[in-house]
C-alpha cells in the first residue's frame, strides 16, 4: 500500500487505478464499513479502505471468509451504517446466500465483483465478464436486484456513489460489477468537489417505536428503515415475513412482499437505468457492450464509421434491470445488434429476447482472459457488409 | 407475572414452535432472566440467531433481533457489535449452526476475542430437519443420518472454544437451569468473547432415536450425568489426555474466565489514536 496521503477531494484531477476509485467514491458517498476477504483483482479495495476508513471514524474488518464478509456487511447496515464489500467471481458465488438475504430482507449494501476469466479459480489475473448473470441470477429464490457496470475510472467513483445511493434509495443491495481490467488500468480522474455529490440517505422512520412496520406497503413500496439499537425494536428474519418482520406462510402476505420487492425496482425504471447510446441515430449496426468490452467498442465505432460502415453503440451503465428502452428503440431500426462480451454470451440473451426478431442479434464473444480488439469487432462488421 | 412475560412478544409469536419437552424454552428463559437481572435497556440488546430450533428462540422475545443465514449468525453480529459497540449482542445457535456450517466463524470469534455472547444450545442432533447427525452427536449414537450408529467424533465445544481463544467459556444443562442462567449472566458480563453451551434434551429426535424415554426421563439422564468440573480439574491435570476419559458424562462449570485484548475496543483505540483523540467512540453513521 502505497497511499500515505489521506484521500483530498477538491476538485482537481488526479490518476488512480478503477479500483482505487472505487474507493473514493464510497467514501464520498459515505460508507463506514468494510468486511471482506482478500481476492485477485479486488484487492486494492479492501487494502485502501483498511488505511482510510479508520482515518474517518469508520470500520474496516478483514473477516475469515467471504461468506462472513457479506453477513457483516448486512449486520452493520442494520445498526445504521453504510456498508460494502468487494469481490472477484468465486467470492461473490460465495456471498450469494447472504446476497439473498439482504436482498429479502430490504438491507442496503454495496457489493463490488471485480470479475475475473473463466469459471472455478479461472484467469485471476485476467479479464473477464462471466458474471453478468450470477448478478441477475447467483442466489436461489426469486428477488429484483440491482447491478451497475462502469466502463472509466472516472466512471467507476461515480458509479459507486451512484450504487450507494440506489441502495440507500431503493433499501437493496446493489452490485458493482467492475471487470479486471476496468479496475486495474489507471486514468485520469477528475476528482468532484464533495458539494457537487447527491448523498442518498436511507428513509428513517418517524412513527412512535409501538407503531414502526419495518416491512409497511408504503406507496412508494420502500419502507422507512430503523437502525438496530435506536429504540425501534423489530424483527428481521429471511424467512417470509409480514409487515411487522414475522415469519408467515400465508400466501397473500408472502405474495405481497415479492410483488412489492419486485415493483419498487421495477417501477422506478426510469430512475435506475443508466444507459449511454453513441451514434445510433442512423446505424444500421447496433453494437451493445459493457465496461472494458464498450471501450474497443466504442473504439471500432469510431474506425468503422471512417470506413462509412453505420454502426452505434448501446451501453448499458445499469447491467440489471437491464435499459430494456433503447433496445427497444432501435430494435425496428437497425439491420442487426452485434453484442460484445468478454464471456462465452450472456447480454446476448437479454438482446435477444427485446430484439424479438425485429433484427438480427449476433454474439461476438472472446473468453480467453484477453481484452477484445477494435479491430475483431470491426472485422465482424465487414465480414457481413 | 413472572419475568419472562415482560419479555414476550406475546400477543405476535405465540404459541412457539419447539415440541413438547424441548429445553429451549429453559434455555431462553434463562437468557432473559439473565439479561433482566443485569438491568439492560431492551433497546441495547440485539439477539440473532441463525437457522435450526434453537435459531427460532429470538423471534419470541422483544429486543432487536435478527434471524439470519446457517451457521452466519456470529458473522451479522460481528457487523453490529463494530458500528455498534455500545449494544448488548447476543447469539443464541444450536450445535450444528454453531459447530458445522458456522464452524469457522466460530473458531474466528474465539480468536478475535470480539465482545459477543454465543449461546449455543446443543441438543445433539439436527432437530429442524428431522435427526440428522451433528458434530456434537456422540459416537456410537443413533441419527436418521446415521443408521448404524454414529461413526464420527463428535466436538467438544467448550473445549474448542477455550483452545480457539474465547475469554469466557462454560457449560450448563437444563435440568440445572438456575447454573445455566448464572453462567449466562457471568457470559454477558464478561468483556470479551464468551461462550455458554447449554446441554438440553430433544424427546421427539435425539431421545426417541436413542431410546433415552420422554424429558423427565432425559433431564434425569442430565442429573446424573452432569459432573461439576471442579471434581475432575484434579484427575483432569493428572491426565495426558486432557479431555479425560468421561465416560459419556457431561462437565459443567466454567472452563476459563480471564481479561484479555477485545476486538472492538482495541479497533476504536487504534481509531481514536489515528484521529489524535484517546475518546473511543463508535462508527460514525
Amino acid at each position: 500500500m502505497r497511499t500515505k496521503k489521506s484521500i483530498k477531494t477538491n476538485g482537481t484531477a488526479r490518476l488512480l487505478q478503477g479500483n482505487e476509485a472505487c474507493v473514493h467514491g464510497a467514501l464520498l458517498a459515505g460508507v463506514r464499513f468494510f468486511a471482506g476477504y482478500p481476492i485477485t483483482p479486488s484487492t486494492e479495495i479492501a487494502e485502501l479502505l483498511a488505511h482510510e476508513l479508520p482515518r474517518v471514524g469508520g470500520v474496516f474488518v478483514q473477516m475469515e471468509d467471504e461468506i462472513a464478509g457479506m453477513g457483516a456487511v448486512i449486520g452493520a447496515s442494520l445498526a445504521g451504517a453504510k456498508a460494502m464489500t468487494a469481490t472477484s467471481g468465486p467470492g461473490f458465488s460465495l456471498k450469494q446466500e447472504n446476497l439473498g438475504y439482504a436482498s429479502f430482507t430490504e438491507v442496503p449494501c454495496v457489493i463490488v465483483n471485480v470479475m475475473r476469466g473463466g469459471p472455478s479459480t479461472g484467469l485471476p489475473t485476467a479479464v473477464g465478464q462471466g458474471d453478468i448473470m450470477q448478478a441477475r441470477w447467483g442466489t436461489h429464490g426469486d428477488h429484483p436486484i440491482i447491478a451497475l457496470a462502469p466502463w472509466s475510472v472516472n466512471e467507476t467513483l461515480r458509479l459507486t456513489i451512484q450504487a450507494f445511493n440506489f441502495s440507500e434509495k431503493y433499501r437493496t443491495p446493489v452490485i458493482l460489477l467492475l471487470d479486471e481490467v476496468i479496475g486495474h488500468m489507471r486514468e485520469k480522474v477528475n476528482m468532484p468537489k464533495k458539494s457537487a455529490i447527491e448523498v442518498v440517505e436511507r428513509k428513517r422512520p418517524d412513527v412512535p417505536a409501538h407503531a414502526y412496520q419495518p416491512y409497511e406497503m408504503t406507496a412508494d413500496l420502500v419502507p422507512p428503515f430503523a437502525d438496530f439499537g435506536s429504540g425501534y425494536r423489530y424483527h428481521v428474519t429471511g424467512l417470509a415475513h409480514d409487515q411487522w418482520g414475522f415469519p408467515t406462510t400465508r400466501p397473500d402476505e408472502v405474495k405481497s412482499l415479492v410483488s412489492r420487492l419486485r415493483d419498487k425496482i421495477e417501477n422506478n425504471r426510469a430512475d435506475i437505468c443508466l444507459s449511454e447510446e453513441y451514434r445510433c441515430e442512423d446505424a444500421e449496426h447496433i453494437l451493445v457492450a459493457v465496461g472494458s468490452a464498450a471501450r474497443s467498442a466504442r473504439e471500432a465505432v469510431e474506425q468503422a464509421r471512417k470506413k462509412g460502415i453505420k454502426v452505434g453503440l448501446i451501453r448499458p451503465l445499469t447491467v440489471w434491470p437491464f435499459p430494456r428502452r433503447l433496445v427497444l428503440h432501435y430494435a425496428p431500426l437497425a439491420r442487426r445488434f452485434v453484442v460484445v462480451e468478454l464471456n462465452l454470451g450472456q447480454i446476448v440473451l437479454e438482446v435477444e429476447r427485446l430484439v424479438a426478431g425485429k433484427a438480427k442479434v449476433e454474439s461476438l464473444t472472446r473468453y480467453d482472459g484477453e481484452l477484445i480488439t477494435p479491430a475483431e469487432i470491426i472485422s465482424r462488421l465487414v465480414e457481413e457488409e | 407475572m413472572s419475568v419472562i412475560h415482560e419479555y414476550i412478544r406475546s400477543t405476535k409469536k405465540f404459541p412457539h414452535l419447539w415440541c413438547p419437552g424441548c429445553g429451549y424454552g429453559v434455555g431462553l428463559s434463562a437468557l432473559v432472566r439473565a439479561i433482566d437481572s443485569l438491568g439492560y435497556s431492551r433497546n441495547d440488546v440485539i439477539l440473532i440467531s441463525g437457522i435450526g430450533c434453537a435459531a427460532r428462540a429470538p423471534v419470541y422475545v422483544d429486543f432487536n433481533t435478527l434471524h439470519t443465514t446457517h451457521g452466519r449468525a456470529l458473522s451479522f453480529a460481528t457487523g453490529i457489535k463494530l458500528v455498534k459497540p455500545h449494544l448488548h449482542v447476543i447469539v443464541i445457535m444450536g450445535d450444528g449452526d454453531a459447530l458445522a456450517i458456522g464452524g469457522n466463524h466460530f473458531i474466528h470469534s474465539c480468536r478475535r476475542n470480539i465482545d459477543l455472547t454465543a449461546i449455543v444450545f446443543n441438543n445433539r442432533i439436527y432437530g429442524m430437519t428431522g435427526g440428522q447427525c451433528s458434530p456434537t452427536t456422540p459416537k456410537g449414537d443413533r441419527a436418521t443420518t446415521a443408521p448404524y450408529d454414529n461413526f464420527d467424533t463428535s466436538f467438544d465445544i467448550c473445549n474448542l472454544a477455550v483452545g480457539a481463544g474465547a475469554s469466557f467459556v462454560a457449560r450448563g444443562t437444563t435440568y440445572y437451569a438456575k447454573q445455566t442462567e448464572r453462567f449466562i449472566k457471568m457470559a454477558l458480563a464478561h468483556k470479551g468473547f464468551s461462550v455458554v453451551e447449554v446441554i438440553s434434551q430433544c424427546p421427539t429426535i435425539y431421545g426417541r432415536l436413542n431410546k433415552m424415554g420422554g424429558p423427565v426421563e432425559m433431564l434425569k439422564w442430565q442429573r446424573d450425568n452432569a459432573i461439576p468440573l471442579e471434581k475432575v480439574r484434579q484427575r483432569w491435570s493428572d491426565s495426558t489426555d486432557p479431555a479425560g476419559d468421561l465416560g459419556g458424562k457431561i462437565l459443567t462449570g466454567i472452563f476459563v474466565n480471564r481479561e484479555t485484548s477485545e476486538f472492538v475496543s482495541e479497533y476504536y483505540a487504534m481509531v481514536a489514536r489515528l484521529n489524535g483523540s484517546r475518546k473511543n467512540g463508535e462508527a460514525k453513521t
